[in-house]
């Protein structure tokens, strides 16, 4: 640690180690130099969470959460506040590119197996993000309290009534403060939605990236950089994150807003995906829409839960389908982290199931037609098989040899 | 019955309604930077359909100022309450509770109606009444069935049927006679109204048009900035691009 004396700095250092701070996570953390497009949805993540809760303050300005109001309100904020349709448009599409971001991030970590020994921590915490996210995103579509909104949350909500010994109507009614959606669920909702989870996502947040600074980032040939060391012990692979990579980064953030604008200031709506089209309706109780469809990142889920007839074990099997992914650090066995020296067999699987995640995601946003609701099950089967037969295939097949050095940097 | 044809024809396309399927609707091109049209379909929407339906999200003083209405000539044109001011909300009189008692369902608020049902649903749906006298309002619709609306634009368009009717399809490019056949399930024009099918169609569509404005006023004004916004970046990529290169030439 360089510590300047006698300076307004090496005060501050003296007091609290901001300059060894700023180097261990930022100057001198030695990142691999073979990062690829992959690697950027990190920090995009990071730069998405922090829009949607820089744009989530200011709409709380002129948000009513209440039964009554909260519809008028959005309007209200869409018409009548200066600015108000940016920032509220910043953050329903902003929504859906954080989803896009988050779930790019986490195909790479499967890509490159960043989950793998030392980091099992990381994807646990990543997974913990991702749960808190999916309530933070649910809660947050039930607050414009239009008929997606309210069918959404009766649907979702009634999810939990099916676990059995009574628990599970108790259960419903303690969640929703009521014996249907109502006042008080929007109420309750507005206040996890604005305080609670998001404490919790920036408390994850800070421990994902405490535990990734800890052992180290992964990289697209998952070899080590921490082997192979200069005179002075720095990686020969690795290179300061600051300047190298936030210059970098900087650059698929600008390509990021650049597609995010697009959709922002063109299409809005994304089609009726980032925006249902329904719930531009406000919410009524007593007229039941046709096709009740959750938003798009929601969409692999609800359809493995539909795909199952048994209301039951649709659940557990929607429940499995996101638990398993927790587990998914010990369930590969392969030696090799990345896909680039796996086997055929892990090739193949990694590349069906990304394609599969986004037919279910798009199958849980279409009405389950008999036609759909089959595809669906081939698909959740798929799904599973990936899991299920990863302890499996990882150590049954050949593998390529590791090089020493990272691969293809620049 | 010649002219019957002639008018069938006008009204092409005949909504073919496609059994067990979606109806097919007609494409609206909207198009919210013709103020003239958004001003006449403001200026239907207040005579035809105010009455019953409010657009209460939005207020007459942004309408005027985005279709360029003065407010002398919106205060006295089209607004119909004496005791509503330019900035007040566009709510009616009429109460949810009366509402109720007199079409079975309150009218619905309008302001987002282009946002839910889409334009293209709207304008066929606003050309799609037929006598149906099962009905309490003697009118059914194509693509809402058993709709609770009367056909508050029935003395514009006429009297639409629902049924078999000779529709011309093609002219003889010899005799210029027109070539016709019979289609099952069509609507056709029985009674003519004050204006030719064309001129309704018209109509329908600067209403339509209105009301897309209506579900979001700022759309205009959102893609104009969208270009600013997507020019910056576009610009601001050279500096960033070339900053990252010129740090990564030292990185073998």
């Amino acid at each position: 640690m360089s510590k300047q004396q006698n300076t307004l700095m090496g005060w501050i250092d003296d007091r609290l180690p901001v300059t060894q701070t700023y180097e261990k996570h930022m100057s001198k953390y030695y990142a691999p130099k073979n990062f690829n497009f992959w690697y950027f949805f990190g920090v995009l993540s990071m730069m998405m969470l922090a829009n949607q809760i820089l744009t989530g303050v200011w709409l709380t300005m002129n948000f009513v959460p209440s039964a009554e109001g909260a519809f008028a309100s959005v309007e209200f904020i869409m018409r009548d506040v200066q600015w108000g349709w940016l920032i509220r448009y910043l953050h329903s599409t902003g929504a859906t590119f954080f989803f896009i971001a988050v779930y790019l991030h986490m195909m790479r970590a499967v890509l490159y197996g960043s989950y793998q020994k030392p980091r099992e921590l990381i994807w646990i915490f990543g997974m913990l993000i991702y749960l808190a996210l999916m309530a933070e995103a649910f809660m947050g579509y039930v607050l414009p309290w239009g008929q997606m909104s309210y069918w959404g949350a009766q649907v979702i909500i009634s999810l939990f009534s099916v676990i059995p010994f009574g628990i599970g109507d108790a259960l419903t009614e303690w969640i929703r403060g009521d014996f249907l959606i109502s006042g008080a669920t929007l109420n309750r909702f507005f206040a996890l939605h604005v305080v609670a989870v998001p404490l919790v996502i920036v408390g994850l947040v800070v421990v994902h990236l405490l535990a990734l600074h800890e052992v180290g980032s992964n990289n697209p040939d998952g070899v080590d950089i921490k082997k192979l060391k200069d005179e002075n012990g720095k990686p020969l692979d690795g290179i300061p994150f600051h300047p190298y990579y936030t210059v970098h980064d900087l650059v698929g953030i600008v390509v990021f807003l650049m597609i995010f604008c697009t959709v922002l200031f063109f299409f809005p709506e994304g089609n009726g995906f980032a925006l249902e089209y329904a719930n531009f309706e406000p919410a009524n109780g007593l007229k039941t829409p046709a096709h009740i469809a959750p938003v798009w990142y929601f969409g692999s889920f609800y359809a493995i839960l539909r795909a199952v007839p048994d209301k039951l074990f649709g659940v557990m099997a929607m429940g499995a389908a996101i638990a398993i992914l927790f587990v998914l650090p010990w369930l590969d066995r392969s030696p090799v982290k990345s896909w680039r020296y796996k086997g055929w067999i892990s090739k193949i699987f990694i590349v069906v199931f990304g394609f599969n995640f986004v037919l279910l995601t798009w199958l849980g946003t279409q009405p389950a037609t008999a036609t759909l609701t089959s595809i669906a099950q081939v698909a959740s089967v798929i799904y599973f098989s990936f899991f299920i037969g990863m302890p499996f295939y990882t150590r049954m097949e050949k593998t390529k040899p590791v090089p020493e050095r990272v691969t293809g940097g620049h | 019955m010649k002219k019957i044809f002639a008018l069938i024809a006008a009204v092409i396309p005949a909504f073919a309604l496609a059994s067990g399927g979606d109806v097919h609707l007609d494409k609206h091109l909207t198009d919210l930077t013709d103020t003239a049209s958004l001003q006449r379909g403001a200026q239907t929407f207040a005579n035809y359909c105010m009455g019953c339906h409010a657009t209460s999200h939005a207020r007459y003083n942004r309408v005027a100022r985005d279709l360029e209405i003065p407010e002398k000539l919106m205060m006295e044109n089209l607004v119909a309450d004496t005791d509503k001011r330019f900035g007040d909300l566009m709510t009616i009189a009429m109460t949810t509770e009366d509402a109720k008692q007199w079409f079975g369902a309150p009218p619905p608020d309008l302001t987002l109606v282009a946002r839910v049902r889409r334009p293209d649903w709207l304008y066929t749906y606003l050309r799609s009444f037929y006598v149906d006298s099962s009905r309490p309002w003697g009118v059914n619709n194509v693509v809402f069935k058993d709709v609770g609306m009367p056909h508050v634009l029935a003395g514009l368009q006429g009297v639409q049927m629902r049924g078999t009717a000779q529709v011309a399809v093609d002219f003889d490019t010899l005799t210029g006679q027109e070539i016709t056949e019979e289609h099952h399930d069509v609507l056709y024009l029985a009674e003519e109204g004050t204006l030719s099918a064309s001129e309704y169609d018209k109509l329908v569509f600067d209403l339509v048009n209105f009301l897309t404005y209506m579900a979001e006023p700022i759309a205009v004004e959102r893609e104009r900035l969208g270009w600013w916004v997507l020019l910056f970046l576009a610009i601001f990529f050279v500096p960033v691009y070339m900053l990252n290169k010129e740090f990564w030439r030292d990185v073998k």
